[in-house]
């Protein structure tokens, strides 16, 4: 009996009509997108042909990697583990400030005459990259990991304050109302109706945050702000191919671990 | 002695509309009374100003609970989270923090009464922790204190909600729309814990609800609104089917889902039925 219903017993639905609208909408932004590709040309210098004239030297210069020199190995993972240890205390940092922060930025918590100040100063804090706030806190503070931890924080409370009342604004807000209407003040609606609804958000943007200071910290030593960037850095000034490839193959790992980890991490409190 | 005393009140939330008219209301100790009114009369509001939770226009519009002024001229009173920590207000989405335990759930009902800093820190004594736990006992879920909130079925859910109602010492329950999404067999759980702690407790109860049938059996008094207004207020029993009918409208048979409105008339039935599906379809 099955074969009763042949597609052909239905009549078939027409074709909804083409949306020239739309399909000239899409030509234009097609024509804009590479409008803009064939703008920034210039500017951005691109020379494809350098990379095939060059190709000979690069293969000479790619030879001086191999094989890595491993000799220092001991040096390279305890700069790693300081790298690591930045990472954490200026992502740990960021996150006690950006609880504080991300709910001043709430705009379903707090009045536009707080979010709205608190928010330019998160963007003032994100607009400014981790290296520049390394740089001048390297003078502030001198040479070392301090500088570096102080940077990541910054930049960080500015990323994670933004992340953080993302998600407090997201909320079910029926939860909070039941929390005020058992006469609980403003303090108590918070910890007891918002942070349980955004913990495993906020928990999960903090380690992916982490993962990416790590990444962050691994540079940082570059502008002289501790860790393993201030081996990096040494060794490729002085033309030590064989080492820097070494230390590059230490950064790989262990990012690559600590990045596993997290995500296995994040994907529990999910 | 007035434990809701409305009047004068209005709310628009916009300018062409009112949600509430000129609402005039008073409910004494220990009564518990039905409101109902077709989608969009205005229940939820009326109800939630109540509780201090929206404001009025500013009109002159006066609400007292328990004798005290919550809020009056479109402004919420400085005393109203005194007040608040005296009602218990039970909404159909049950409003607990589905992350939290259901103990932990019923233990914020105290946070109005326990010292601010002791209740942030989540501290409650052991007599507290009992309350809370007893509370639960009432309702008949004490055995599903330490789960998730957001495990337990919907009418445990709405118990656990009424439990936190109970800790809080509640003298006054709002319950808006507490059983529209539950079974009728739940439903039958949720208003007769209601109808318990009404009689046992001598709290007073407005429910909203959307099924006529319930105000009939479990309330001597029905409120019915209609575009913001009060359109009738009396005792249950004086409702009538044509009433009924004009309150709720052309498919206002479908509100009398187990056939105890006679008035259906059968015929005509599957044909109402018909058209609304092309309509919504
Ligand atoms: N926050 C709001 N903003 C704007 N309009 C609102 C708001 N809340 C309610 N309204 C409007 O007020 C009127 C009354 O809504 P209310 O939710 O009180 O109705 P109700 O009787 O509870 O309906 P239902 O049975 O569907 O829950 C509706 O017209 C609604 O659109
Ligand atoms: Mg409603």
């Amino acid at each position: 009996m099955n074969s009763s219903i042949s597609s052909t017993s239905l009549a078939a639905p027409d074709l909804p009509p083409r949306d020239l609208k739309r399909s000239m909408g899409s030509m234009l932004l097609w024509a804009f997108i590479f409008g803009l590709l064939a703008w920034s040309w210039e500017g951005a210098d691109m020379r494809p042909m350098a990379l095939i004239e060059n190709s000979g030297n690069m293969v000479d210069f790619a030879d001086g990697f191999f094989p890595p020199d491993f000799l220092m190995w001991k040096t390279y993972v305890s700069e790693m583990w300081i790298t690591i240890q930045i990472a954490i205390w200026g992502t740990a940092l960021a996150i006690v400030c950006s609880i504080p922060f991300g709910i001043l930025c709430s705009e379903n918590i707090v009045p536009f005459w707080v979010y709205q100040p608190v928010r330019r100063l998160m963007d003032s804090f994100r607009a400014i990259n981790e290296m520049v706030f390394a740089m001048l806190f390297v003078v502030a503070v001198g040479l070392g990991p301090f500088a570096g931890v102080l940077a990541l924080w910054i930049h960080t409370t500015g990323v994670l304050a933004k992340l953080f009342s993302e998600a407090v604004e997201a909320i079910d807000p029926e939860p909070v109302e039941g929390i005020r209407a058992t006469g609980a003040n403003g303090l108590q609606e918070v910890i007891f109706g918002v942070i349980p609804q955004v913990l495993p958000l906020w928990i999960s943007y903090s380690l992916y945050r982490f993962e990416s200071n790590v990444r962050s910290a691994t540079v940082l030593g570059i502008v002289g702000a501790g860790g393993i960037g201030m081996v990096l850095w040494e060794y490729i000034r002085a033309f030590y191919y064989a080492e820097t490839a070494a230390v590059m193959i230490i950064i790989i790992i262990s990012v690559s671990l600590l990045d596993i980890i997290s995500q296995r991490l994040r994907k529990l409190v999910t | 002695m007035l434990v809701v005393d409305i009047s004068g009140l209005n709310k628009s939330f916009s300018r062409d509309k009112r949600a509430l008219n000129n609402v005039r209301l008073q409910v004494r100790e220990g009564e518990m009374v039905a409101l109902i009114g077709a989608s969009g009369s205005g229940k939820s509001t009326l109800i939630r100003h109540i509780a201090g939770l929206l404001r009025g226009d500013r009109d002159g519009g006066k609400i007292a609970v328990f004798g005290e002024t919550i809020q009056e001229n479109g402004k919420i009173s400085r005393g109203a989270r005194k007040v608040r920590a005296d009602i218990g207000v039970i909404f159909q989405q049950f409003n607990l923090v589905s992350r939290l335990t259901v103990l932990t759930n019923v233990l914020m009902g105290m946070l109005g009464r326990v010292p601010a800093w002791r209740g942030s820190l989540c501290m409650f004594t052991k007599s507290e922790r009992m309350r809370a736990m007893s509370a639960l006992a009432r309702v008949g879920i004490d055995g599903h204190a330490t789960k998730k909130a957001r495990h337990l079925s919907g009418g445990q859910q709405q118990r656990a909600a009424i439990a936190r109602t109970i800790t809080q010492g509640a003298r006054l329950i709002l319950a808006d729309e507490p059983i529209a999404s539950l079974d009728p067999a739940s439903s039958r759980k949720v208003m007769n814990t209601l109808d318990r702690v009404n009689r046992e407790d001598n709290v007073t109860v407005i429910v909203s609800l959307h099924q006529v049938d319930y105000a009939k059996d479990y309330c001597k008094r029905t409120i019915a609104m209609r575009d913001g207004e009060v359109v009738f207020d009396g005792p249950s029993s004086q409702l009538t089917p044509a009433f009924l009918q004009e309150l709720y409208g052309e498919y206002s048979s479908e509100l009398f889902a187990d056939g105890s409105d006679d008035t259906a008339k059968p015929v005509a039935e599957p044909v109402a039925k018909k058209d609304l599906a092309v309509a919504t379809s």
